[in-house]
C-alpha cells in the first residue's frame, strides 16, 4: 500500500483545523485555520486518489532520490515569478499611491508579502533543492530518510502558504524577515529539523571520504537559521488558539535580537547558503575544479567566525550601546576579506577557459552572480562604518544594496544552477535554448543596474536632504519635499525591477519547453557570423 | 553567573581561544602537504553526475 498513511494524516491534520476554525480565540485566527484546512482537506483528497493497495515495489538505494529536487526546481521558478511580481507592484504603489487596494493589498501588508517571497519561497526552494542535488552527488549515496525529503519540500510550500496568506489578512508579528506569527515559526522548526535530519543523515551515510566544501556551506546555512530562528521568535502566545503574541525580549534587547536575527539570514541564508550553491555549480558548470580548495575552506571558516558579529550595523545612532555599534561596525568592515577570497576563488576558476563567458550564457549569469557577490560585499561593509551610515541609513541606498545583493548574487547564482539542473533531471540533451538565456541575462542584468544606480541617486539625495541645514540652523526641506522628489526614481525602479521580472518570465518559458522535450533550432552563440560569399 | 562575569569572559581567555583556533584553521588549510588531498576533494564534483 502506498500513500495510504499519509492520506489518512492529512485528514486528521484537516480535522485538527477545523477544531481550530471551530474554538479560535479571535477573527484573524479563525480564516487562518480555515486557510489551513482547505488546503489540508484538498491535500488529503488528491492524496487518496493515488493510494496504491497493490505492494510497493522496493526502492533502488543505489539511485538518487531527485523527485523532491524536480518539484523545487519548478517551485523556485514559480516563487520566484511571484515575488518578482509583487515586487514590481510595491514599487508602483510607492510611485503612485493610488494603487494601495485596503486593506489586503496595502503596501505594509505586501512589502513582507515580498520580502518572504523572494527570500524564503524563491531563495529557499533553491536551496533546498539544490543541496538535495548537491549533497546527494558529492556524497555520492542517496537522500537519508526515504520520504522525508518529500516532507521537507511539501512542509515548506506549507509554511510559504500560511505565512503568505497571514501577511495579506494582517497577522504579523513585526520582526523583519520573521513576520509569521508563532503557530507558523514552530511549524517552519518542524519541517528545518526534518530538513537537518535529511541533510547530515546523507553526509553520514557519504561513500567519499572527504565532505565537499559545498556541503560545509549548505548545513551551516541550515544548522544557523535553525538558531537564529528559534531564538528570534522566543514569544508568548495570547492564546494557543489566538494569532497574537509577544516577544520574549523587549526594548533595545529586543531590537538587537532581531538584527542579529535579521542580518544572519542575510549571512547565512542568503550568502552562505548559496555559496554552497557557487561551489558546485561553477566547477560543474565550468567543468573545472574550484581555483583554490583551500582558500576555500578558509573562506568557509572566516564567514563563520565573522558574519555572526554584524548584525549591530542595523543599530547605528540607536539606543544600543555604543561598544556594541562599534563591535557590529570592526566585524562588517572584517567581512570584506572573507568574501573577496571567495569572490575571486569563484572568478578564478574560469581562468584558462575565459571564453566561456562569451559562448556559454549559464557560465555568464554565473560570472555575474559571483561579481556582485563582491560588488555588495564592499558596499556593505562600507555602509557599515557609521560615518557612512549616516548619511545612507534610513535611505534608498539601503534598499538599493540589498537588492543587488539579492537580485544579482541571489538571483543570477539560482537561474544559473536551474538552467544547470533542468536538462540532468529531466534526461534533456540540452536545453531549449541558450539564446533565450542569453536575453534572460542581458535583461535581468539591464533591470539590476538600473535599479541599483536609480537607489543610489534617490537614496543619497534622500539622505543629503534630511540633512540640510540652513545659516540659522533650521532644515531646509520638510519630510514631504524629500517624498515628492523621490516620484521620478520610483518610476525608474519599478522599469528596472520590471525588467528583471521579463527576464524571469522568459526562462519559465525555456524551462517549461525544456521540460516538456523541445529543443530550438538556432545558432550556437558564439559562433562567427556566416561569411559573405566571395 | 551575572552578565559581568560572562562578558568579562566572552573578551579575556574566550576571544584568545577563538582567535587561536582561527588561526590553526588557517594554519590547517596552508600547512606543507595539505595541497595534495585539498586537490583531490577539488575533484569531488567533477567524478561523476
Amino acid at each position: 500500500m502506498r500513500n495510504a498513511a499519509e492520506s489518512i494524516v492529512l485528514t486528521l491534520a484537516a480535522f485538527v483545523a477545523l477544531l481550530g476554525v471551530a474554538f479560535a480565540q479571535d477573527d484573524l485566527f479563525r480564516i487562518h485555520a480555515w486557510v489551513l484546512f482547505f488546503v489540508l482537506a484538498a491535500s488529503a483528497i488528491f492524496m487518496f486518489r493515488r493510494v496504491i493497495v497493490a505492494p510497493a515495489a522496493a526502492v533502488d538505494q543505489s539511485q538518487y532520490l531527485d523527485g523532491p529536487i524536480r518539484y523545487g526546481a519548478i517551485a523556485t521558478l514559480f516563487w520566484g515569478i511571484a515575488g518578482f511580481l509583487i515586487g514590481v507592484l510595491i514599487a508602483s504603489q510607492l510611485a503612485w499611491p493610488d494603487l494601495n487596494f485596503e486593506p489586503w493589498f496595502n503596501f505594509g501588508r505586501l512589502r513582507p508579502l515580498h520580502t518572504s517571497a523572494v527570500i524564503f519561497a524563491f531563495g529557499g526552494n533553491a536551496l533546498i533543492a539544490t543541496s538535495f542535488y548537491v549533497v546527494q552527488r558529492t556524497s555520492r549515496a542517496r537522500l537519508f530518510g526515504g520520504n522525508l525529503a518529500w516532507f521537507v519540500f511539501w512542509g515548506y510550500q506549507l509554511f510559504i502558504v500560511l505565512a503568505a496568506t497571514g501577511y495579506l489578512l494582517g497577522i504579523t508579528q513585526s520582526r523583519e524577515y520573521a513576520e509569521p506569527e508563532w503557530y507558523v515559526d514552530l511549524w517552519l522548526t518542524i519541517v528545518w529539523v526534518a530538513y537537518l535530519v535529511v541533510f547530515l543523515g546523507t553526509i553520514f551515510k557519504r561513500k567519499e571520504p572527504h565532505i565537499y566544501v559545498a556541503n560545509w556551506f549548505y548545513l551551516s546555512f541550515i544548522v544557523t537559521i535553525a538558531m537564529l530562528h528559534v531564538v528570534n521568535n522566543l514569544t508568548m502566545p495570547v492564546s494557543l488558539l489566538g494569532a497574537k503574541s509577544y516577544s520574549a525580549f523587549a526594548g533595545v534587547q529586543d531590537a538587537l535580537t532581531q538584527w542579529w536575527y535579521g542580518h544572519n539570514a542575510v549571512g547565512f541564508f542568503l550568502t552562505a547558503g548559496f555559496l554552497g550553491m557557487m561551489y558546485y555549480f561553477v566547477p560543474k558548470q565550468a567543468n573545472r575544479p574550484i581555483y583554490s580548495y583551500r582558500l576555500s575552506i578558509v573562506h568557509f571558516w572566516a564567514l563563520i567566525f565573522l558574519y555572526i558579529w554584524a548584525g549591530p550595523h542595523h543599530l547605528h545612532y540607536t539606543a544600543l550601546p555604543d561598544w556594541a555599534q562599534t563591535l557590529g561596525m570592526v566585524f562588517s568592515v572584517m567581512l570584506w576579506m572573507p568574501s573577496w577570497g571567495g569572490m575571486i576563488n569563484g572568478l578564478m576558476t574560469l581562468s584558462g577557459a575565459w571564453d566561456k563567458i562569451r559562448t556559454d550564457p549559464i557560465i555568464r549569469m554565473m560570472v555575474i552572480a559571483v561579481a556582485f557577490y563582491g560588488m555588495s560585499t564592499f558596499e556593505g561593509p562600507m555602509m557599515s562604518i557609521k560615518a557612512v551610515n549616516s548619511l545612507s541609513h534610513y535611505t534608498d541606498w539601503t534598499i538599493g544594496h540589498v537588492h543587488s545583493g539579492a537580485l544579482g548574487w541571489v538571483g543570477m547564482i539560482s537561474f544559473g544552477a536551474v538552467y544547470y539542473l533542468v536538462p540532468k533531471l529531466w534526461g534533456r540533451d540540452r536545453l531549449y535554448s541558450l539564446r533565450m538565456v542569453n536575453w534572460h541575462f542581458w535583461l535581468a542584468t539591464l533591470g539590476i543596474v538600473v535599479y541599483a544606480a536609480v537607489m543610489w541617486v534617490s537614496g543619497i539625495m534622500q539622505g543629503l536632504m534630511w540633512r540640510e541645514y540652513d545659516a540659522d540652523g533650521f532644515l531646509v526641506y520638510s519630510f514631504a519635499e524629500s517624498v515628492a522628489a523621490m516620484y521620478p526614481y520610483y518610476v525608474m525602479r519599478m522599469l528596472g525591477g520590471l525588467l528583471y521580472l521579463i527576464g524571469a518570465l522568459v526562462m519559465a518559458f525555456n524551462i517549461a519547453m525544456t521540460i516538456l522535450g523541445h529543443q530550438r533550432a538556432e545558432r550556437p552563440l558564439g559562433a562567427p557570423a556566416l561569411q559573405p560569399a566571395q | 553567573m551575572d552578565y559581568d562575569t560572562l562578558r568579562h569572559f566572552a573578551d579575556t581567555y574566550w576571544l584568545a581561544f577563538m582567535f587561536i583556533l582561527f588561526v590553526g584553521i588557517v594554519a590547517w588549510a596552508f600547512r606543507p602537504g595539505g595541497r595534495k588531498s585539498a586537490d583531490e576533494a577539488a575533484r569531488i564534483p567533477l567524478k561523476e553526475d
